[in-house]
């Protein structure tokens, strides 16, 4: 045995990576072609900024991941404090996972149907709304493993000393989860920036996020210039899981110093 | 700090009989409770549970003539389910998305099995690397994928060859294999490194061979991160309809194919609903057999 298990996994490493990898180095191909690679250029990174479609599309992914980054973190936050200490439902923790569980296109059409029924106007805040179903799931789940392991004699303390539960927790249990909030707070706005079946049923005929730009852009003919705008999201994708991957570690480490 | 309890006792105990102070407390728990909850769960009573019954109760209704919806109880919808023309559509999703399981399972074991096999200071580094392009945008992967399989791509380049990988039930196949391996690979891990090494060892030592062992110790014992991680690649791929649009070149259908196309281009919600709820029948029927093999397990 001995070396040959790790086989396996570099295949999957390399099946998973060199389509990326592939996209990254065509981004920086001098011709026109998407398949064969000329040379090195930023030409396409240039055509990018002086395409209006993709930067309105950017504008407002960014609208919406933002809007849905404040709402899903502090709606999972609260939810995550309430589950671990002031609940023993395992229906409600299953009711607060259901998001996270449950396949996108029924979130997407059930949404879409209560914005009909209800006569919301499709734009960038129902996308946000349904944006932060799944987010906070995700959020509450991220708080929440912190909080298993946060001290709990801490905040006992605060209360035996007469201090509320609400500056108990402003003052004790905040402090503790940050790591896990912000770790939380990033993969929310990382999964809203990618998403887009929820958004594409829910965000109508008017506006258009950067993954339903590109998805149209895909249904009429490869563009190089998708190369380009895949290369940044990827970047923009990378840089905050593994900031969020470095938070929870931050918050491991200084857990294990105490 | 033990880990036996991670919430705090109920302050109090016994509520005391004149009702002072612990009654007071629990009031303010009380409070505390509705203040934390209240939000959280009104947001998901309203954007996840009325949408939910929304798409049970229009499966059940007419759809109106211009496209509206007739509150009518009617059962035509889900006698157009059994239409062979949608029936043979459902079967054919049900069959793209065993494919892409199982190859993910004879993918995923092996890798998870080598990560829970790594150094401890690798294994984090690992996992985050199999969770990495899942966290990417889903769109940006599936254009990698038609970069590559296309005509001119860079496998033909490579190959020498004029192979048709774009457009295909594989291409479906390998998009939903790209899109979701790493969510099998997750709950194998977790319970590959759940294993008592001991129990291999002491398999081993009575004489069993590597694979006897696997077959008769290590495999039964992880069944339950199999069964899950299962369920996390065939959910999302059954109902997947962007997979099968790019990558299938909408030749071959899926659910969510028709699911798009009624709700999208012809308005008819009652008949998007009742295949949608195909979709929660599937998800349901996987979570009662997990429940059945985690109690035998």
């Amino acid at each position: 045995m001995g070396k040959l298990r790790f086989v396996p996994l570099w295949l999957t490493y390399a099946f998973l990576y060199v389509p990326i990898l592939v996209v990254v180095a065509m981004s920086f191909n001098a011709g026109t072609s998407p398949y064969v690679f000329e040379g090195f250029s930023l030409k396409w990174y240039g055509e990018l900024a002086g395409n209006a479609r993709i930067g309105e599309g950017l504008v407002n992914t960014l609208v919406v991941a933002a809007g849905t980054t404040v709402l899903a973190t502090v709606l999972g936050t609260l939810l995550a404090v309430g589950l671990a200490r002031y609940s023993r439902s395992r229906l409600l923790d299953a009711v607060s996972l259901m998001p996270a569980v449950l396949p996108d296109l029924i979130i997407a059409i059930g949404l879409l149907m209560l914005y009909t029924v209800v006569e919301f106007t499709l734009g960038l805040w129902s996308v946000t709304i349904a944006h932060t179903v799944f987010a906070m799931a995700f959020v509450a789940a991220v708080v929440r493993t912190r909080l298993t392991h946060a001290d709990t004699s801490l905040e006992e303390a605060s209360r035996d000393l007469g201090a509320g539960a609400v500056r108990t927790f402003v003052r004790i249990t905040l402090p503790q989860l940050l790591p896990g909030i912000v770790a939380g707070a990033l993969l929310a706005f990382t999964l809203s920036v990618d998403e887009f079946v929820i958004a594409f049923f829910t965000i109508g005929p008017t506006e258009q996020t950067l993954p339903i730009v590109i998805y149209s852009m895909l249904r009429v003919g490869v563009k190089p210039e998708v190369n380009a705008l895949a290369s940044i999201m990827l970047l923009v994708s990378f840089t905050a899981v593994i900031a969020g991957q470095r938070l929870t570690k931050i918050g491991e480490s200084r857990r294990a110093h105490d | 700090m033990t880990s036996t309890s991670t919430r705090p006792a109920p302050p109090g105990g016994r509520p005391g009989p004149a009702g002072g102070a612990p009654a007071a407390a629990r009031r303010s728990r009380r409070l505390a409770a509705s203040a934390f909850l209240g939000p959280g769960l009104t947001y998901l009573l309203v954007f996840l549970l009325i949408p939910l019954a929304l798409v049970f109760a229009h499966s059940v209704f007419r759809r109106g003539r211009f496209g509206g919806v007739v509150y009518e109880f009617t059962t035509e919808n889900f006698t157009r389910l059994i239409d062979p023309l949608y029936l043979g559509v459902v079967v054919d999703s049900l069959k793209l998305a065993t494919i892409a399981t199982v190859i993910a399972l004879l993918v995923g074991y092996p890798t998870a099995y080598a990560i829970a096999h790594l150094p401890p200071r690798w294994k984090t580094v690992a996992l985050v690397a199999i969770v990495l392009p899942f966290l990417t945008s889903f769109i940006i992967r599936m254009f990698a994928l038609i970069i590559l399989m296309s005509g001119p791509g860079l496998i033909n380049r490579l190959l020498g060859a004029e192979l048709e990988m774009l457009y295909t039930d594989g291409a479906i196949v390998t998009g939903l294999l790209y899109a979701y391996l790493p969510l099998m690979v997750l709950p194998l891990y977790s319970a590959i490194e759940r294993l008592d090494p001991q129990l291999r060892e002491a398999s081993a030592n009575l004489g069993a061979s590597a694979f006897t062992t696997f077959r008769r110790v290590t495999f039964p014992l992880t069944l339950p991160g199999v069964m899950t991680g299962c369920m996390f690649v065939f959910v999302p791929s059954f109902g997947n309809f962007a997979v099968p649009e790019l990558l299938g070149g909408g030749k071959s259908l899926m659910v969510g194919n028709l699911v798009q196309t009624a709700f999208l281009r012809e308005r008819d919600y009652p008949f998007g609903s009742a295949l949608a709820l195909t979709l929660i029948a599937v998800l349901l029927v996987l979570l009662v057999v997990q429940a059945k093999a985690a109690r035998h397990g």
